[in-house]
């Protein structure tokens, strides 16, 4: 296979950081290359030079060998490479269709009026090459995450990409979601198409990557074959150092207090009768499929959402919670599984983030802030919890995805919240800032308090619980004890109500508390 | 990663591109000040400087009402039509009803904050958007100013200190070769106090947060619409404080008058470098953004430019200071 892409020794700066030192990448035809590192090891700025977004400062770049100068992603389109964004980047209230052509839309009546027709057709054409069953006239914003990313890698396809850049495609994915994509992964393989995949799943590169570049720091590590290398390998190329996998044994909470208690929790289709208790010390997984409504849940908890029925207990005693803040003053503390929309205000600084929810604990007479305390309280958890910053004047947004969550829970662990509710606390996490959020769940828990970790990752429920609440389709199907098997799990996340008659007929088994 | 940031630079980033901005525009404006001078004698006789503050004070004070709002992500028409309004207001109450002279400061300034707290109840509670919220206020001000004056100017003969709000000087009392009038004082006071309270206090760091992220700020447990509120509140009692220095100035409420002052007060806000995004944003940058635009008004009017041409050199100076700020945060 001939090298249709070969990035050498790329270099790139930003105000006062390094980005990329060294940078390599070979990418054949008809291979899925996938590119690892952590958080901030400089993957997407790498891609983001490839497809145009960036300029490089210092390096090289050779399509079919030649080397070419990209200076804009429509160069990069018409070179034939394609990106699809993390952040999926498509216009809601048009159609698949008009998404993929958008720009170049075909055109009739000397160029004045709009094709419909033809670019239905064309994008029809499009979606039958990759066997998919989409209707190019549904408004993107009907389609799920998993169709929206489907349109994206038609649009790229459009472009007759020979390389196609994948950055994190997998993350709001389901199980037959993620088959489907790779279905389609293997179709443009086949095809000589050579693909760039980012992602930090170490069972999907096993899957479907012929080799490996790992990065680290900005910096080119290595390129290894993927099918051979032992996973172990990867992640310590990765960190810099090998990684301890230890499971702690599970600690028996039945006879800690309760401290918090949900009873009869509804709201329309999405949460259906939910009931369930955590205790004092204790970490209670909550698994199931995307859109099993187990972040419906949290949010209605937390008074994010409004609820139809439902009570809420805190040690035994009803609270009313309508908005977020009587869930704080209530001691609950919700931490979002998207943290740049909902969980920071990434343009503020470090310091302004922690104390976000405390502010008026740093507030004296007149409405005055008191800076230095302020100071003081996120200096202390910046070293508690070994937040990579700079300074606590750093701006949230600079720093990395790992640091950013340590960041949201900085914020509640100064509010001194009892119960944390944790969504996808390691979404976007690279594999060595994994195991520190595990750590630190692990040790918020040692400390008594009560917390919720909801994720769409088995190993990860599995590793964490001392108890698991399993979802499917708005129902709690069972509470299952630590240590469970990954097929009991899914049994209870796949244990559909009879869509006819739904609530009377079967009771779901409930996990109700001891 | 982190290893590679260097420590100096990063920590004081976003101040810093603040200020660098800043400090675009204070060199925008001296180097208007420098060839206006070099243009005509006159530019720098006191008299005239005075002048130029002078008329600064009015759209200085209605610019920083409206950097607060803006701010937080919103946006507020109505402060030209409401300053109108807490004239009127101040007018009922002094020469209308004969009433003290505080009372009818306090009347113009509680006028403000409660038309605020009106417009910041229909944003947060009813969630109308702020475009709208505050195009319905600024008619529905320009209406009730008329209403209530019987659409005639209202004069303040009665109350022989008003004049003295704007155009007496308290520190040419003291400094008598420094005659610069009150309404100037005012507005730097008002200005120093808009300072201190969007840097320093808590009602400040929630305006910056509500503009950044407001949905983190809500699921941080904060009562996002009480604070917002509070901001629009605040930015109507400021406007009140303009609403007494333009009628001081004028020593009459003239109930037509105000329509158009919004848009020279969001103006200033955009030279002076604040985000109409929101998250973003200093009085010092809006206050010097007042004083380019009066510094140019004045200086074309000395040139004998006619004052259409002024109206459109003033639009192409906003959109010159908008794109400068797009070129520095593409260079970020």
């Amino acid at each position: 296979m001939s090298a249709l892409v070969v990035m050498k020794d790329i270099e790139k700066s930003f105000p006062g950081v390094r980005a990329l030192h060294n940078a390599q990448l070979e990418l054949r035809s008809g291979e899925v290359h996938a590119l690892m590192g952590e958080n901030g090891a400089g993957k997407s700025t790498l891609m983001k030079i490839l497809s145009g977004i960036y300029r490089r400062d210092g390096g090289e770049i050779l399509l079919d060998g030649k080397p070419v100068e990209i200076t804009s992603p429509r160069q990069a389109q018409e070179l034939g490479i394609g990106i699809i964004h993390q952040e999926l980047s498509l216009m809601p209230h048009l159609t698949a269709a008009q998404n993929i052509f958008i720009g170049r839309e075909p055109r009739r009546g000397m160029g004045i009026l709009l094709d419909e027709a033809r670019l239905n057709a064309q994008a029809a054409e499009i979606f039958a090459s990759m066997h998919l069953k989409l209707d190019p006239r549904t408004p993107v914003e009907r389609l799920t995450i998993a169709r929206q990313q489907m349109v994206e890698i038609a649009k790229a396809l459009s472009h007759r990409s020979r390389v196609l850049i994948m950055d994190e495609p997998t993350a709001a994915l389901n199980d037959a979601e993620i088959n489907e994509l790779f279905a389609i992964i293997a179709r443009l393989k086949a095809e000589g198409v050579g693909i760039v995949y980012i992602s930090h799943k170490m069972d999907e590169l096993k899957r479907i990557a012929d080799r490996v570049t790992v990065m680290r720091d900005g910096e080119y590590i290595g390129t290894v074959p993927a099918a051979e290398t032992p996973v172990e390998k990867i992640i310590a190329m990765m960190v810099g150092r090998a990684l301890s996998d230890e499971r702690a044994t599970i600690a028996d909470h039945a006879e800690s207090p309760v401290v918090l208690e949900v009873r009869g929790l509804r709201r329309g289709n999405e949460i259906r009768d939910v009931g369930f208790s955590v205790r004092k010390g204790e970490i209670l997984g909550f698994a199931g499929l995307m859109g099993a409504g187990r972040t419906e849940v949290a949010r209605a908890i937390f008074g994010a959402d409004r609820i139809d029925a439902g009570e809420v207990f805190m040690h035994g005693r009803k609270v009313d919670i309508r908005k977020p803040q009587d869930a704080v003053r209530a001691g609950i503390g919700y931490l979002s599984e998207d943290r740049k929309h909902f969980g920071l205000a990434t343009g503020m600084d470090v310091r302004n983030n922690v104390v976000m929810a405390s502010l008026s604990r740093f507030t004296g007479t007149g409405g005055l802030l008191k800076e230095a305390a302020m100071h003081e309280a996120a200096v202390r958890y910046i070293d508690q919890l070994a937040i990579k910053t700079p300074s606590d004047r750093q701006e949230a947004r600079l720093l990395s995805g790992g640091n950013q969550q340590k960041i949201v829970i900085a914020k509640w662990l100064l509010r001194d919240c009892e119960v944390l509710i944790f969504d996808e606390p390691t979404r976007g996490i690279d594999v060595g800032a994994k195991n520190e959020i595990y750590k630190l769940l692990n040790a918020l828990a040692g400390q008594g308090r009560a917390i919720i970790v909801i994720s769409s990752e088995l190993p990860e429920i599995l590793r964490l619980s001392h108890r698991i609440a399993v979802m499917c389709e708005g129902r709690l199907t069972g509470i299952l004890p630590g240590g469970a098997s990954q097929e009991e799990i899914m049994h209870l996340a796949t244990l559909r109500g009879d869509a006819l008659n739904d609530n009377e007929k079967r009771k779901p088994a409930k996990g109700a508390p001891k | 990663m982190s290893a590679t940031v260097s420590t100096s630079n990063v920590s004081s980033g976003r101040r810093f591109s603040g200020a660098q901005h800043r400090l675009l525009a204070f060199g925008s404006l001296i180097a208007l000040i420098v060839v206006f001078s070099l243009a005509s004698p006159n530019f720098l006789q006191t008299s005239n400087i005075i002048a130029i503050l002078q008329a600064t004070s009015v759209n200085g004070v209605l610019a920083i009402a409206a950097t607060l709002v803006i701010i937080t992500g919103g946006i507020d028409l109505s402060v030209g039509t409401l300053m109108t309004f807490c004239a009127v207001i101040a007018g009922v109450v002094l020469t209308f009803w004969g009433m003290p002279l505080p009372l009818g400061v306090l009347a113009a300034i509680l006028a403000g904050a409660a038309s605020g707290l009106v417009s910041g109840t229909f944003i947060a509670e009813l969630k109308i958007p702020p475009f709208i919220a505050t195009l319905g206020m600024m008619l529905i001000l320009k209406g009730l100013s008329l209403v209530i004056s019987g659409t005639r100017p209202i004069y303040f003969n009665s109350t022989p200190g008003f004049t003295e709000i704007s155009q007496g000087s308290l520190i040419g009392a003291v400094i008598p070769s420094l005659p610069i009038p009150n309404g100037v004082l005012i507005l730097f006071l008002v200005a120093a106090a808009a300072s201190f309270i969007l840097e320093r206090t808590i009602l400040g760091r929630f305006t910056f947060a509500l503009g950044s992220n407001e949905e983190a700020v809500r699921l941080s447990g904060v009562n996002t619409d009480r604070w917002k509120i509070a901001v629009y509140a605040l930015a109507g009692g400021i406007c009140g404080i303009a609403g007494l220095l333009i009628a001081s100035r004028l020593n009459s409420a003239q109930p037509a008058l105000g329509q158009g002052y919004e848009l020279d007060a969001i103006a200033a806000v955009v030279i002076g470098g604040t985000s109409l995004s929101g998250g973003r944003g200093t009085i010092i940058g809006t206050l010097i953004g007042a004083l380019i635009m009066s510094v140019l008004a004045n200086g074309l009017r000395i040139l004998s430019v006619a004052q259409e041409w002024q109206t459109v050199v003033t639009g192409l100076i906003i959109i010159l200071a908008v794109y400068t700020d797009i070129l520095r945060r593409r260079g970020l």
